[in-house]
């Protein structure tokens, strides 16, 4: 029950297993997310994809222990930091840092931007004195910026100029996992390119192993190595990206490629509209959680939660008639 | 727009200048502790000489403000009631923030300690400020320190109040949880995160407490359950002009001005404070 695909390459950095998060409401518990496993290997790009309340901003709080899992591991270079008390944890939080979506809520508007810049450095005792200055100096080059703004004010820049701080804060420990929580959305579209091409060039550079969290399947596909479909919650389907995109097996996953857009002209593509809203995470369907919108529902759907069936040796689908689906589509094609 | 890159920090008193109402509330404020601190050389006469022969003389050359009805000069009395009303109001304000702003943020923060907190700090606000000022007065016994000690516990839930509201949005922000993620230890994100994003809350709300605590000292004079009778305040002056209104009305004009000009120039450098504190609305930029 355990198992779930492993990225090609073997070395596995962090490795989440089981993670559930329930919230409690004055309504009743909302599951946020449920059993949700997958590997993060070492220098590797994985995309956590969904709708907004999907779960993938919990599921990166909690693996960060920002918000505290309800059930589960996540096992960080052998340790599992959910079984960390807080002090043990501290020494971890240098080897994982977050960037967040929002470039104007996440920098202290209090703090010039060395000073930002430097908590980060001061709170692991990682340089003093002059060292420290040259060290948040070369952090501001190394995102774009100037050693001069380390004086100034977060407001005094642009939504682009203050994700590059956030980067920067976040780069200032040396970490090895990044989450980055949908980095570039806030952002306008001609920014958001830059932003991503200088996190890629980063995570190249400094062999960054990182969870991205995004909505954006475009953006998705073209920096991520694997990619995990959440949907309510729960994983519906994941694997290496591009054969998650080559050969999408999961309804859900397939409605969302759907909607992407495809910059040629001459490709056609049948576009799957979901009907209706995501249900409620207080009262979810039973069995499959996607079956409410999905196009290909059956009665055995609602009896019980689908497990998740191997297409292939990383790529793995929780819908009990992919295989069917599969199959269907082929004939459609040769017929 | 010059060289933006590198520009020296503006002097202190260039950007206080550069907001009238700042500066005029300042001047204004200062100019009353001035005279206060300076009473002895300032005053015309001792606080408590009578002069019957004198009794009820209008404001004149001699009697700036005229007399009262045992022939004390009332200018030289104002400006002694001043050294008290700013004492009392100043320590009560600083008490109350001690208390105000550690219960806010230990209430904001560990959500135990708030349902303890947020009750008391909720019945404290339904009693009417000077009942509850009274029968602290009354319960620790009668004095300049008492009177302190019971305007600080009276507005220190005001404070609390704000300072919990704030922390629990702040708490939230993406920045505390950058500082979490980085393993910043708690205390230092109370203060360096979220105190320092209360700043402007807090100084504007000191300043009305302030205000208000001056008020309320000078009620509880008025009411006879302050300081003792002899020592001049802006509230016994005006106690005891209230009952020549009629004749002798700068008996409690005076002192009722110098209240207003208090809490006015109070509220003024609160308003101007924050903002001066405030990054976002300084334009000196």
């Amino acid at each position: 029950m355990n198992h779930s695909p492993s990225p090609q390459g073997g070395d596995v950095l962090l490795s989440v297993r089981n993670l559930s998060k329930r919230f409690h409401t004055a309504s009743g518990p909302v599951k946020a997310v449920e059993d949700v496993s997958f590997d993060v290997g070492r220098g590797r790009i994985v995309g956590i994809v969904g709708e907004s309340g999907s779960g993938k901003t919990t599921a990166g709080r909690c693996i960060l222990r920002l918000v505290e899992p309800s059930e589960g591991e996540a096992v960080f270079d052998g340790v599992d930091l959910f079984k960390l008390p807080e002090k043990a944890l501290r020494a971890y939080r240098r080897r994982m840092q977050i960037i967040f979506q929002d470039p104007y809520s996440s920098l202290n508007p209090r703090m010039r931007v060395g000073d930002i810049i430097g908590e980060a450095i001061d709170t692991h005792g990682l340089a003093k004195g002059a060292a420290r200055q040259a060290r948040i100096a070369d952090l501001l080059a190394r995102v774009g910026l100037s050693p001069e703004h380390a004086r100034r004010y977060p407001h005094e820049f642009s939504g682009g100029q203050r994700q590059r701080i956030g980067i920067a804060r976040a780069l200032a420990v040396e970490p090895e996992l990044i989450v980055a929580d949908e980095p570039v959305s806030a952002l306008d579209v001609s920014v958001q390119a830059q932003v991503l091409n200088l996190i890629q060039e980063l995570q190249k550079e400094l062999g960054l192993t990182m969870l991205f969290i995004s909505h954006d399947l475009t953006v998705v596909e073209y920096l991520c190595d694997d990619i995990v479909v959440l949907y309510l919650g729960r994983i519906m389907e994941q694997g290496p990206s591009r054969e998650v995109y080559a050969n999408p097996r999961h309804p859900y996953t397939k409605a969302l490629l759907s909607t992407a857009p495809i910059p040629d002209p001459t490709v056609r593509r049948e576009r799957v509209i979901l009907q209706g809203d995501i249900p409620s995470p207080l009262d979810p369907p039973s069995g499959c959680v996607f079956r409410t919108r999905c196009p290909f529902a059956i009665e055995a759907c609602a009896k019980a939660v689908p497990p998740r069936e191997s297409v292939s040796p990383s790529h793995s689908v929780a819908c009990i008639r992919q295989a069917e689906l599969a199959t269907l589509a082929t004939q459609k094609v040769t017929a | 727009m010059a060289a933006v890159s590198i520009a020296p920090a503006p002097r202190i008193t260039t950007l206080i200048l550069q907001r009238k109402t700042l500066a005029i509330g300042l001047a204004v404020i200062l100019a009353i502790a001035l005279f206060a601190l300076l009473a002895p050389l300032i005053a015309p006469y001792a606080p408590n000489k009578l002069s019957i022969v004198n009794r009820l003389k209008p404001p004149s050359g001699t009697y700036f403000f005229g007399t009262d009805e045992f022939g004390r000069d009332i200018f030289s009395r104002t400006i002694y009631a001043g050294r008290l009303s700013l004492t009392v109001g100043a320590a009560a304000t600083v008490f109350a923030g001690v208390i105000g702003i550690t219960l806010g943020l230990v209430a904001g923060f560990f959500r135990r300690a708030d349902t303890v907190i947020a009750r008391i700090v909720d019945a404290m606000m339904a009693f009417p400020d000077i009942l509850l000022a009274i029968a602290l007065v009354a319960a620790l016994g009668p004095s300049l320190a008492t009177v302190i000690v019971a305007l600080g516990i009276v507005y220190a839930p005001r404070l609390a109040r704000i300072v919990r509201a704030s922390t629990l949005v702040i708490r939230e922000l993406p920045y505390v949880e950058a500082a979490r993620a980085l393993g910043v230890p708690t205390w230092r994100i109370m203060t360096r995160h979220v105190l320092r994003n209360l700043v402007s809350p807090i100084l504007v709300q000191a300043t009305f407490i302030f205000a208000y605590a001056m008020l309320a000292e000078a009620s509880l004079s008025f009411l006879g359950v302050g300081v003792s009778p002899e020592i001049p305040t802006w509230g016994t002056m005006i106690a005891s002009g209230r009952q020549y209104v009629g004749q002798a009305d700068w008996m409690t004009i005076f002192p009722g001005v110098a209240i207003i000009l208090s809490v006015l120039s109070l509220q003024l450098v609160g308003d101007g404070l924050r903002d001066l504190l405030d990054p976002r609305l300084r334009k000196d930029l």
